[in-house]
């Protein structure tokens, strides 16, 4: 357990070193490049990777079910929604009022998910990826119809596939939110590791289950929506970091939410350095890396598991 | 105590308990019987406040269970429900620990680990303290979330079923505990199918027929051939073996 932790921290201290490190130019001893550029880059990588893998195990407590992250279910197609009917309706939005209309969207857009899989039988465990994948296919169509009928194609493309290339000093900060969340995600993990074991065993233990799947829905969704407006939806990360941690270490959130964090964070940032070396100098978006990487270890997860899948 | 008055219970829409009105005594195992789909499990679900009744009450120990806060009742009252899947990957130690999250809130004291350990020992769980649950038996599972309530440290204890999947030994062991419990001073309830184990065992026995109360009372009284036969439209006998009560069928 500790030599995994270990092991975990210190990969994502090199991903870091090697993240500053990579890119055209070289560093040649001007500070400025690593503060404007490659600090901020790394950073947004990481604070990105952590949370949307935190956001990914709780929707997965909050579920009951392994299969399912904010990208599959809704939730980031939801925020995308907000994105672009905010900017159809009042063009000249701010950051700030763009951000708040993917919070909204993203809010409705995962509670009507959750109330959706409620009523889904226990029996088959796929049913819930299944619907949230259909679910999210329906939203991210009628964003795509909204940004079709008014031109916004481009900004649809740039909000639903996550890079960090854009990303400089005063052009990411929003994501110290969902680095925050993930950190305050952490003060109740024992909450959420008693929603993953049941409505009753919670009610049993005295939890306020409304209360619990309150907020891990506002973090889920606060998370995806400041990531989404920021750098883009990246995939996977909620899917793949959770479940690999879980086969190592289990799912009692209190010892294992630090590890997932962490993990979420390197793999984003080795991705994100991928990206930036296969076709150097020229960029690949971690995104579509994460799209290539995350979906083989999913169907490697399904293939490796599926009597345990709850 | 627990006292229930002129109780009605629906689930999605349709009524399964309708107008019981009995009481469980305090310090004693009550088992509840009845054949399937007379409402045991919903009436349990009702008492452990997991379930809202459409009319009528339950009051613990003279207050009414809706007015106790939350993390209050679950001091007072534990409850174990029949085949809840787990989702978490927990190992037994984890889940068990669960158990006194209404005393610690999740900083477990030295207390709290012994009372852990405890109820990890009494049900022979030692040896798979560290083990991953889905990596158990049905019936050690079983143990496990039995262990958890135990934990839980409670003046009430409900149990729905609790001997699922259990072989006969452990099955034994968790009746003998349930008894234990009860000359503690605890108010025990158990969902129990086996009436021969009722028999043995329980001190009361409500009877529950199409989600009405047929017959409440002393063990004694209700494990007669003439009240088993007509609350399950079934012969019943009632032999006397080794000077305990073998309930039969034919």
């Amino acid at each position: 357990m500790t030599a995994t932790r270990l092991t975990v921290f210190a990969g994502l201290l090199a991903l870091a070193l090697v993240s500053v490190l990579t890119g055209v130019a070289s560093l040649g001893g001007d500070p400025w490049l690593v503060l404007v550029s490659r600090l901020p880059r790394t950073a947004a990588a990481m604070l990105a990777g952590a949370g949307l893998a935190v956001s990914g195990v709780i929707m997965q407590m909050l579920v009951r079910n392994r299969f399912v992250e904010p990208s599959t279910a809704g939730t980031g197609q939801s925020a995308g929604f907000g994105l672009v009917a905010v900017t159809l309706l009042y063009p000249a939005a701010g950051i700030w009022l763009k951000m708040l209309a993917a919070i909204a969207t993203a809010l409705i857009g995962t509670a009507g998910f959750l109330a959706l899989v409620r009523r889904l039988p226990a029996r088959d465990p796929l049913l819930v990826p299944l619907t949230g994948i259909v679910y999210g296919g329906i939203i991210g169509a009628a964003t795509t119809f909204l940004a079709f009928e008014r031109d916004l194609i481009q900004y649809i493309d740039i909000w639903m596939n996550g890079e960090f290339s854009g990303v400089m000093l005063g052009r990411y900060e929003y994501l110290w939110i969902a680095g925050a969340l993930a950190v305050l995600a952490y003060l109740y993990a024992d909450r959420f590791t008693i929603a993953g074991i049941g409505e009753d065993a919670s009610r049993n233990l005295g939890l306020n289950y409304r209360q619990v799947m309150a907020i891990g829905l506002a973090i889920v969704s606060v998370v995806t929506a400041v990531t989404v407006v920021t750098v883009g939806m990246i995939p996977f990360v909620g899917l793949v970091v959770p479940n690999i941690v879980s086969r190592l270490l289990g799912e009692n959130l209190r010892r294992t939410l630090p590890v997932v964090a962490a993990s979420g964070a390197g793999l984003v940032l080795a991705c994100d350095i991928l990206g930036r070396l296969i076709r150097f100098p020229f960029e690949i978006p971690v995104g579509t890396v994460l799209g290539v990487v995350g979906a083989v270890v999913f169907l490697w997860l399904l293939h490796v598991r599926p009597r345990s899948a709850r | 105590m627990i006292g229930i008055r002129d109780l009605d219970v629906s689930l999605t829409g349709s009524p399964v308990l309708h107008d019981i009105t009995t009481t469980l005594p305090a310090g004693r195992l009550t088992a509840l019987v009845g054949p399937n789909g007379a409402g045991k499990s919903t009436l349990l679900a009702t008492l452990g406040r997991l379930v809202a009744p459409t009319r009528g009450e339950v009051e613990l120990d003279g207050r009414p269970l809706l007015d106790y806060p939350d993390r209050e009742l679950a001091q007072r009252l534990s409850v174990l429900r029949q085949d809840a899947p787990i989702g978490p990957r927990l190992t037994v130690e984890d889940l068990v620990s669960f158990g006194r999250y209404p005393h610690s809130r999740g900083r477990l004291t030295d207390l709290d680990h012994a009372r852990v350990r405890h109820a990890i020992d009494r049900l022979d769980l030692r040896a798979f303290a560290g083990r991953y649950l889905d990596s158990l038996s049905g019936g050690q599972r079983q143990r496990a979330l039995i262990a958890m309530v135990l934990a839980q440290d409670t003046d009430v204890i409900l149990l729905d079923e609790p001997l699922n999947n259990l072989d006969l030994a452990h099955a034994r062991r968790v009746m003998q505990i349930a008894r234990e419990e009860a000359d503690a001073g605890r108010t025990v309830v158990v969902v129990l199918h086996d009436l021969t184990v009722a028999a043995a065992y329980a001190d009361h026995v409500v009877a529950l027929k199409e989600g009405r109360l047929y017959a409440e009372g002393p063990s004694d009284e209700i494990m007669t051939p003439a009240v088993l036969s007509s609350l399950y439209d079934t012969p019943v006998s009632v032999a006397t073996v080794e000077n305990r009560r073998v309930v039969l069928t034919v």
